[in-house]
């Protein structure tokens, strides 16, 4: 209860006090943002943490050992990330559903093996990040979580925007109404990755130490229950389900042992009792493609 | 450095690859009985039940528990701990899969519910039992070895490949022959047909997930018998993603498939240890998935099955 009387009754103090848990709530919105980005487009991609991790340790790097100041770093790792997915994406996009899922997945394992078997990341020890400074991370952790949110809601309306919802809906029939689905479904993983691995950049920001432990499957999963949890219908969802997530542990702070059991719970609940997450929405769409191809063969006629 | 490694490994005798053969067939035992629960689950239901890690956990847990804290024989603790994690199959299907599946729920849905059901497992074996890895006493498994041109074998670890070969074929002549292993083959080709040939389509997914969960608990223990470690993370960091890779590469919902995909990732591990070092491990099951993925899509002994809607 005191988080909640801090917050409303000493906004300032709330902040100071709570300034790390702050800081990632935004790179948590943001890491579900960059899932939200694929899921909206029809598919479940798993790969984000690895672009997460690439991102982190070339900004990380390029800081130790090179003058390139930081928000450069960040960029350079957002952009190294972006390359990277193409390759991965292209004979990975073919596929789709749990297989789409799994296999990137897989990459998100292979990255973490190359950093425990490449001497400059550190291996398993990780890298001390001297660089770090968690006081600015936090402007420019909000200030990328605007920006993201903001360019991913004008783009709904927008021709990329269309053919991603186009996509979502019926994949064959986007086909058939000319939109070049491969391509349009590489676009949302690529920009997605780009999301992705800004928001490893600003996490070595923020932390003093980066390690491969931090970047395993664990943290995907995390990542995908927030932005379900939240719901994907539109862009609020993923950064709600990201925000009380995130705080959940904090708040229940009493019950620390208990926590993951908790979080279980109340990840159950929300799924059982709001289907279209905290945030979906009234909007009786959203289900289209990727539901579909989710869904129970035998649902009745009531959710048909 | 390869070129050294090369001569060294020409260098070993060929009861060395024999011994290394061997261990990838007993660790790969383990793999291949965990992948059976888990593509059954999803042959039948469609969807990846990742709680499947944490019912590993339980099974080596609980036998523990019952052993150590409770005085039961060890036989008596196996038994209750794989009827216990049969159980906890059934609530899985009762909280997390059977409200969605009503209501006609995206999978990712159950996806993310039997996450949930995971993460609270892991959690009260945390508070319960403690984060540190523990082991079964030595007692209570069979230590004798025998040498065989040159090869150690232990009496465990053919136990180990009985049991595991013995149930297979157990469940193959389950799911073949038997009434309720038909139900579950006509609910995993279609459920809204096999309901109108009168089968309860609920209780055969039910009873789909207690077989799961009691073969998962089972891979738990024996497990935490040749591995020595027992900790709530062991399902979440041994096995989760492992068994992922067996039978995405066995071909999804494939049974047989599992099983030679448990026993070859067993053997590629191997291999991997001995040519590259032990950093490499996890890393190579991925690459064989990533690969078997793109190149082969249905998996060695999946169906073909149009993934378009």
């Amino acid at each position: 209860m005191d988080f909640f009387i801090q917050l409303f009754t000493d906004p300032l103090g709330f902040y100071s006090a709570h300034q790390l848990l702050i800081s990632q709530v935004g790179i948590n919105a943001l890491l579900t943002l960059s899932m939200y980005i694929t899921l909206n487009c029809g598919m479940l991609t798993l790969a984000n943490v690895g672009f997460m991790a690439v991102g982190a340790y070339i900004s990380v790097l390029l800081g130790l050992n090179t003058s390139v100041p930081f928000p450069a770093a960040m960029l350079i790792g957002g952009l190294a990330a972006t390359l990277l997915a193409v390759p991965i994406g292209l004979p990975v996009l073919r596929l789709s559903g749990i297989f789409l899922a799994i296999a990137t997945i897989g990459f998100g394992q292979v990255v973490v093996g190359v950093i425990l078997n490449v001497p400059a990341t550190g291996e398993g020890q990780g890298l001390i990040n001297i660089e770090a400074s968690p006081a600015t991370a936090i402007n420019y952790i909000f200030g990328g979580l605007v920006v993201v949110a903001f360019v991913l809601w004008r783009l709904r309306g927008t021709r990329l925007g269309q053919a991603w919802a186009a996509i979502r809906e019926d994949e064959v029939a986007a086909e058939a109404h000319g939109i070049n689905v491969a391509r349009y479904r590489l676009i949302a993983f690529v920009l997605g990755a780009f999301v992705a691995g800004c928001a490893g950049g600003l996490d070595a920001h923020l932390n003093f130490i980066i390690a491969p432990s931090e970047y395993q499957f664990t943290r995907v999963v995390g990542v995908l229950v927030f932005a379900v949890a939240g719901g994907f219908t539109n862009v609020v969802g993923p950064i709600i389900g990201a925000t009380v997530l995130t705080s959940l542990p904090e708040i229940l702070r009493f019950a620390r042992d208990y926590r993951d059991l908790i979080n279980g719970v109340v990840l159950i609940l929300v799924i059982l009792f709001l289907p279209r997450g905290i945030a979906g929405g009234r909007r009786p769409g959203g289900r289209g493609r990727l539901m579909a191809l989710w869904r129970w063969p035998r649902s009745g006629p009531a959710t048909s | 450095m390869t070129g050294r490694l090369l001569t060294q490994l020409a260098a070993q005798a060929p009861s060395f690859y024999l011994q290394q053969g061997l261990n990838g067939i007993f660790s790969g035992s383990v793999y291949a009985l965990f992948a059976v629960g888990y593509t059954l689950v999803f042959g039948v239901l469609d969807i990846l039940n990742l709680a499947h890690s944490a019912v590993f956990m339980a099974g080596a847990v609980l036998a523990l528990i019952f052993f150590a804290n409770f005085g039961l024989p060890f036989w008596l603790a196996v038994v209750l701990a794989i009827a216990i994690c049969g159980a906890i199959g059934y609530g899985l299907d009762l909280v997390a899969f059977r409200p969605l599946r009503r209501r006609g729920a995206p999978h990712i849905s159950s996806l993310i519910t039997s996450i949930a059901v995971a993460l609270i497992f892991v959690s009260l074996a945390e508070n319960n039992f403690g984060a540190n890895s523990q082991r079964y006493p030595a007692s209570v498994a069979p230590d004798a070895s025998f040498h065989v041109g040159g090869v150690v074998i232990d009496q465990l670890s053919i136990l180990i490949l009985l049991v595991t070969l013995g149930l297979m074929a157990v469940l193959a002549v389950v799911i073949r022959r038997t009434r309720p292993g038909r139900a579950i083959r006509a609910v995993a080709e279609n459920p809204r047909a096999a309901a109108l040939m009168g089968i309860n389509v609920d209780r055969t997914i039910a009873l789909t997930l207690v077989i799961s969960s009691a073969l998962g608990g089972l891979a738990g223990i024996l497990y935490g018998l040749s591995a020595h470690d027992i900790s709530p993370y062991i399902g979440r960091d041994q096995v989760e993603l492992k068994g992922l890779a067996v039978i995405v590469v066995g071909g999804m919902g494939s049974i047989t498939g599992a099983v030679v995909a448990g026993y070859l990732l067993g053997l590629i591990e191997v291999v991997a240890l001995v040519t590259l070092g032990s950093n490499v491990r996890t890393g190579v099951a991925f690459a064989v998935l990533f690969l078997a993925l793109v190149l082969f899509p249905s998996g060695l002994f999946g169906r073909r099955r149009e993934r378009r809607t």
